[in-house]
């Protein structure tokens, strides 16, 4: 995974409440066996009309969302099913981070696995955001800090392990194959040869 | 003497294989790992590429059930899979579990089914065990009183690396249900209620702990019914104290321990259930007594009301106005008597033999209401086996109900099983999102009782009338 230490973009808003890990990518798509390609069905049934054409009004098939990639999104991003299709197909279109005043803790734990940011407001802040699209903000793991164009400098919680591993590129599996040692004794622990 | 303990604290204490610090998460030990079809086989990539191998292969199982077909000569009949993408998902857990030396339940096994209906049934899951899948339902598993929840496909990779999934402790949520439910009212209801008192995201972060005289009087399936939609309040999961019913249900059950191991795990089991005085960090008190039969009218399954009742009036919420645009209803709507085009029970929700059971009670002796499409997909094999030895299939045939086999199916149409464009189904489902049965249906989530009435008289009806 590469390091990820600061992030500056645009903001692009889908101020929607409760969007759920099916509108960000339909079950239809996950019948694929790779992770790779995903971003074209992205919100695929909010953006693109029966016919297969690209829905004018949705926010990220607009002029100015090209090349941002903080998403805004509205109260508790990301509920329902474990399909990690869902941060897959975000960061491959090119979001690199999701800001809410709540996100759905699968979604979050997959997210942070994969390189996409989830980033927890307070409800002032997100207000903010919502209202100004397309406002350049910067986000910084070291402090934790989302950064507005007015210059106020927003604190986010951010585990501090999760933030370790995201600046420094470290994937879990390897930490996790490190305490073999640990398993191994756990195991005899419990009888399991 | 030490403090107090809550069933999940218990299962989280005898799986640390590394307690948490403030830097660091704890490594979780892992009992059960269940796989299927749609979530596995990036993982499996990932242990190819990094050449690594399964630490215990005897503690994954591996089934297919979200892609599979559930019409009899695609499954038996050597007819192909309609949808080319699915087929190849299958062969592909096939070839991977080859390689791999793990257990599978392949398309054809007599002990298929939804994953969370398999494990439970086959006495795989059991109290006190830490269970997860590449799936958010697996929290139905914390009936039995096990920690079970929902992970994604990196963290599939985890588990079968190493066996251990790096964790931060959840919160504890009891939900205290007391009083008895009232006729014609079940588990879905009730989960249904919960769900509407405290939101999509009232459980973020906490493990809930269903408790109370109601609870404890629930069987096994309804106790399923109910820990199965923790996910869909957003808990990490649900649990139920693990008591005389549960050790009933698990004995004699073909991975359940036997003999002098049963004995020695059920004394380990009774040891489990919260202490008294356990602190939870939330809790709520619910009474069953006033609940009455539950229909969602939105897109999301907080967005549930009695089903006699109207559709609340939020005029200054675009999202609710979006929501209800989709559905077709207006605010202030009363949802009885609209009607009903397609009718589906099933899901790892309310797909088992008691669900069955009580859809096939009220639809016995009548007919499915012309013009409604109405399908009835076992949980398992083994459920369709014992429906049928009961004729429950034929009650179901015989009203015009469409009987196959076992799967996910039109719970998210990956197979091909799908509500057409506008149609409203009456769901016995989890999941009421925008498209989640079909590009443009619509989801009304209802309990198997309230389903079958629906479908017999085409309109949305509450099942006390007819019983």
């Amino acid at each position: 995974m590469e390091p990820i230490r600061t992030l500056r973009s645009r903001t692009v808003v889908l101020p929607a409440s409760d969007v759920d890990t099916d509108q960000i990518i339909p079950a239809r798509f996950l019948t694929t066996t790779t992770r790779e390609g995903l971003g074209k069905h992205l919100f695929a049934d909010w953006r693109y009309g029966p016919d297969g054409a690209p829905r004018a009004e949705f926010v990220l098939n607009q002029a100015h969302a090209s090349g941002c990639s903080i998403l805004i999104a509205g109260h508790n991003f990301g509920c329902g099913s474990s399909r990690e299709h869902a941060p897959w197909a975000l960061t491959d279109f090119g979001i690199h981070a999701v800001v809410s005043t709540q996100i759905a803790d699968i979604f979050r734990n997959n997210a942070l696995k994969n390189g996409l940011l989830p980033v927890i407001v307070e409800p002032a802040a997100h207000r903010w955001l919502i209202e100004h699209p397309g406002a350049e903000v910067s986000i910084d793991l070291d402090s934790s800090t989302l950064t507005l164009p007015t210059g106020e400098a927003i604190r986010f919680p951010l585990e501090p392990f999760a933030r370790y591993c995201l600046m420094n590129g470290v994937d879990e599996l390897g930490f996790l194959l490190a305490r073999e040692a640990q398993i191994s004794a756990y195991e005899a622990r419990r009888g399991q040869a | 003497m030490t403090a107090p303990l809550t069933l999940f604290e218990k299962v989280w204490r005898s799986h640390e294989v590394v307690p948490e610090t403030p830097d660091t998460p704890a490594v979780l030990y892992i009992d059960l790992h269940l796989i299927h079809e749609v979530t596995s086989p990036q993982a499996f990539t990932v242990l190819r590429e990094r050449g690594l191998k399964p630490r215990r292969p005897e503690r994954t199982f591996a089934t297919m059930d979200h892609s599979t077909p559930t019409r009899t000569e695609q499954v038996f009949g050597g007819a192909p899979i309609s949808v080319e993408a699915a087929a190849r998902q299958v062969r592909e857990l096939e070839r991977n579990c080859a390689e791999f030396s793990l257990e599978l339940l392949g398309l054809r096994d007599a002990r298929r089914g939804i994953v969370h209906i398999i494990g439970p049934e086959l006495g795989l899951t059991q109290p006190g065990k830490t269970v997860v899948c590449g799936d958010s339902h697996t929290s139905t598993h914390g009936a039995l009183g096990a920690l079970a929840f929902g992970i994604g496909t990196t963290e599939v990779g985890h588990v079968l690396a190493t066996q251990c999934l790096l964790q931060r402790k959840a919160r504890t949520f009891a939900v205290n249900v007391h009083g008895r439910l009232p006729e014609g009212v079940g588990a879905k209801d009730l989960i249904l209620a919960i769900i509407g008192r405290i939101g999509v995201a009232g459980g973020t972060g906490h493990v809930i702990e269903y408790r109370g005289e109601t609870i404890g009087a629930l069987d096994m399936d309804a106790r399923m019914t109910v820990c199965n939609m923790s996910i869909e309040a957003g808990a990490r999961a649900g649990m139920i104290a693990p008591d005389e019913t549960t050790f009933r249900y698990l004995a004699g059950r073909p991975r359940a321990p036997q003999g002098a191991a049963w004995e020695a795990a059920v004394a380990g089991w009774r040891q489990l259930p919260s202490d008294p005085g356990a602190r939870f960090d939330r809790e709520i008190d619910i009474d069953a007594s006033a609940l009455e039969p539950m229909l969602t009218y939105g897109t999301n399954p907080g967005m549930v009301i009695p089903v006699g009742g109207a559709i609340p009036e939020r005029p200054d919420d675009p999202v609710f106005a979006k929501s209800l645009a989709y559905m077709g209803f207006a605010p202030g709507q009363p949802l009885r008597e609209h009607p009903v085009n397609v009718v589906f029970i099933g899901s790892c929700t309310n797909g088992r033999l008691s669900d069955l059971r009580t859809a096939a009670s009220l639809l016995r002796g009548r007919k499915v209401a012309a013009g409604v499409h109405m399908l009835v997909v076992p949980g398992s094999q083994q459920v369709k086996r014992e429906a049928e030895a009961e004729g429950l299939d034929r009650v179901f045939i015989e009203a015009g109900a469409e009987w196959r086999e076992s799967g996910c199916s039109m719970c998210l149409g990956m197979n091909g099983d799908l509500v057409p464009k506008g149609h409203y189904a009456v769901s016995t489902s989890n999941r009421n999102f925008e498209g989640r049965q079909g590009i443009g249906a619509r989801t009304l989530l209802a309990s198997p009782l309230t389903a079958a009435a629906c479908a017999v008289r085409g309109r949305i009806t509450d099942p006390r009338e007819l019983l």
